[in-house]
């Protein structure tokens, strides 16, 4: 599971003595996040975004438990007991505010995270089933940020319920029986809203589980590194601890400085004046937009607007989960033998030309009304987004040349590895 | 030890001639009827999701609307949601049935969807059959759309005079709910 050269766990008093016989508990930290789980030394800061992503599940599940000691999610009260906190609860307005950003630093987070993994194709083998795993929490994490938008009753909450249940009644036949199922009614009412604080409740949990199965599987071949060239010996590894967890403490400082910078002096920047106004089913706003986090996503939901066998509706809906879905296919769509973005010239051009932009294109479009040019904009996106990762990314990994990759890690950072390559037991020349 | 463990082990014991053991029956049957009594637990699981009983019995509503002038609408409440009672000009009318219902995407007319000796009287839930927003059009002053009709703003579903889907991406026209005349002036929804 881990590296041979990786340092042993040994008790130091007699309550660790103790413990490892009975539970060893300080052996599996050690193991996992201390001194005994060796780590490539070359990480950038790009490989922080897991820790800071686990650091904003805690911080989600400890306000939002706290959240929940002084909400009631009815629909006559629920407004108002969120107004409640905000206003009388000690602290409430700041547990609600580090709540509702939390949210979005949580999908920041994970954004970078995923970029991370596309760039340096981190779903490759042999680290598949982490990327899966990984695909699974970011669906779980939308479910989650989606029924937690609705609990506190606003206009947005409401609307963006029934517009995201009314998905569901695009499926053929069963589709509407299937919204009224959903909902427990004909429109979002107590029913929905006591369902999804019970759900909202349940999942962060969930997700908790995801995450250490998502961190065993990591543990097994270890991270990959911004070379892409697997570990070959004990000079191209650092102990976790203290060398990453001063990184990901650093790291975790810096998030934080721009977390309550927001929290503090733009609490509802990211937010939607009209969730302020309480849910009132008989008028729509003028401008319904999701969460920040959904743009793009919502982007492709709406950019399909002409029937072809099937009605536009359904395509829209088809569309914007198979845009998630093809995520669990990317480690045998890209057949390049070579990770890292660093050494692949005609995959990188594809990435920043290609993707990136296409993405800012629909994240934009996702926030616009639904009118042109943002309609057609976001429909050029879409297509290209398809054809990124269907086409283009298989075909460009088997017909591009690979820039010259080092030799190890080692070489890499320090220019020679005369260790690697000679099989001495000598320090590298620096 | 080796032979203790041989007789056992249930697995081995009293095979017959065709290879089958008195085991197997119990086998079968207890994981049958598992399987039955799981199954049969998922029933109550997923129905408790469906709507309850107070919810369903607030379905039927009625309206007056003696007080709609030609032009106006108003909304009502039916089942939680939006209902637009709307009493069409002559002009809305006339230009309801000059399109060819044969071009439409929801091929209706507006005989269809009225009620016999109320054409000028259209009912139909304020429901937007896309995602299910609430169109605009129905309270004074608000937009109704390139066709006269509704509107939704969320995106852009255009609605004609006769609450027919024209434009945008919804694909069907709002529902005329099932209703029926009680008395010139009043209608019972539901
Ligand atoms: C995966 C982690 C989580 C995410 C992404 C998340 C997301 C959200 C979001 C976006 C809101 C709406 C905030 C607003 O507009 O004010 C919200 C509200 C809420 N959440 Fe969470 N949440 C998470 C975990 C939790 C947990 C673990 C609990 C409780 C055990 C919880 C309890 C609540 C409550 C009571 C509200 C309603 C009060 C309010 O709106 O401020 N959340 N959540
Ligand atoms: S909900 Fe009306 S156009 Fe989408």
């Amino acid at each position: 599971m881990s590296f041979p050269w990786a340092k042993q766990y040994t008790p130091a008093n007699g309550l660790t003595k103790f413990l490892d016989e009975k539970l060893p508990l300080p052996r599996l930290v050690y193991n996992a996040v201390g001194a005994g789980y060796p780590v490539p030394r070359n990480l950038s800061y790009f490989w922080n975004f897991g820790v800071l992503a686990g650091f904003f599940l805690v911080l989600q599940i400890v306000t939002g438990v706290i959240l929940a000691m002084h909400y009631a999610a009815n629909a006559q009260v629920a407004f108002a007991t969120t107004e409640h906190i905000m206003r009388d609860v000690n602290w409430g307005w700041m547990m609600r505010y580090a709540h509702a950003n939390g949210a979005s630093f949580f999908f920041i987070v994970v954004y970078i995270h995923i970029f991370r993994g596309l760039f340096y194709s981190s779903y490759k083998a042999p680290r598949e089933m982490i990327w899966l795993l990984g695909v699974v929490i970011f669906l779980l994490m939308m479910a989650t940020a989606f029924m937690g938008y609705v609990l506190p009753w606003g206009q947005m909450s409401f609307w963006g319920a029934k517009v995201i249940t009314g998905l569901f009644g695009a499926i053929p036949l069963v589709g509407e029986p299937i919204q009224i199922w959903l909902l427990g009614g004909f429109a979002p009412d107590n029913a929905a809203l006591n369902r999804f604080f019970s759900l909202h409740f349940l999942l962060p949990f969930v997700i908790a589980g995801v995450v250490i199965l998502h961190i065993w599987a990591l543990h097994i071949p270890g991270s990959s590194n911004p070379t892409g060239v697997e570990v070959k010996s004990e000079s191209d590894t650092l102990p976790f601890h203290p060398y990453y967890t001063a990184k990901d403490g650093f790291g975790l400082g810096v998030a934080l400085l721009f977390f309550f910078a927001l929290v503090f002096f733009l609490p509802n920047a990211l937010g939607h004046p009209d969730n302020y106004i309480q849910a009132n089913p008989l008028s729509t706003p003028a401008h319904i937009v999701p969460e920040w986090y959904f743009w793009p996503f919502y982007a492709i939901l709406r950019a399909f607007t002409m029937d072809f066998i099937l009605p536009a509706k359904l395509w829209g809906v088809l569309g914007m989960f198979s845009a998630i879905l093809c995520w669990f296919f990317l480690p045998w769509l890209d057949k390049s033998p070579v990770r890292s973005g660093h050494y692949r010239p005609l995959f990188r051009k594809f990435f920043w030309f290609g993707l990136i932009p296409t993405m800012a294109v629909l994240f934009w479009c996702g926030g616009a009304p639904a009118e042109e040019p943002y309609v057609m904009l976001s429909q050029i996106a879409t297509a290209y987004y398809f054809l990124h990762f269907l086409v283009i990314l298989p075909i460009v990994s088997q017909i591009e040349k690979p820039e010259p990759l080092p030799y190890s890690i080692t070489e890499a950072v320090l220019g020679s590895d005369k260790k690697a390559v000679l099989g001495e037991n000598t320090e590298p020349a620096v | 030890m080796a032979d203790t463990a041989a007789t056992a082990n249930p697995d081995s014991v009293a095979e017959n001639e065709d290879g089958y053991r008195r085991r197997d029956f119990i086998n079968i049957a207890a994981v049958s009827a598992a399987g039955v009594g799981g199954a049969a637990v998922l029933l109550p699981l997923i129905s408790q999701m469906a709507p309850s009983k107070d919810v369903l019995a607030e379905s039927t509503t009625e309206v007056d609307v003696s007080a709609i002038e030609p032009g106006q609408a108003i909304k009502a409440v039916f089942r939680k949601q939006p209902l637009f009672v709307r009493r069409l000009t002559p002009q809305e009318i006339a230009a309801a049935d000059a399109v060819d219902p044969s071009s439409l995407r929801d091929p209706q007319t507006l005989e269809e969807r009225t009620k016999e000796g109320h054409t000028d009287m259209l009912v139909t839930m304020g429901v937007c059959t896309h995602l299910g927003c609430v169109p605009l059009g129905a309270a004074e002053g608000e937009v109704r759309g390139e066709f006269g009709g509704y509107f939704c703003p969320c995106h852009g579903s255009h609605y004609d005079t006769a609450a027919r889907i024209r434009k945008g991406p919804a694909p069907s026209n709002l529902l005329v709910p099932e209703y029926e005349f009680t008395s010139d002036t009043t209608i019972l929804v539901g």
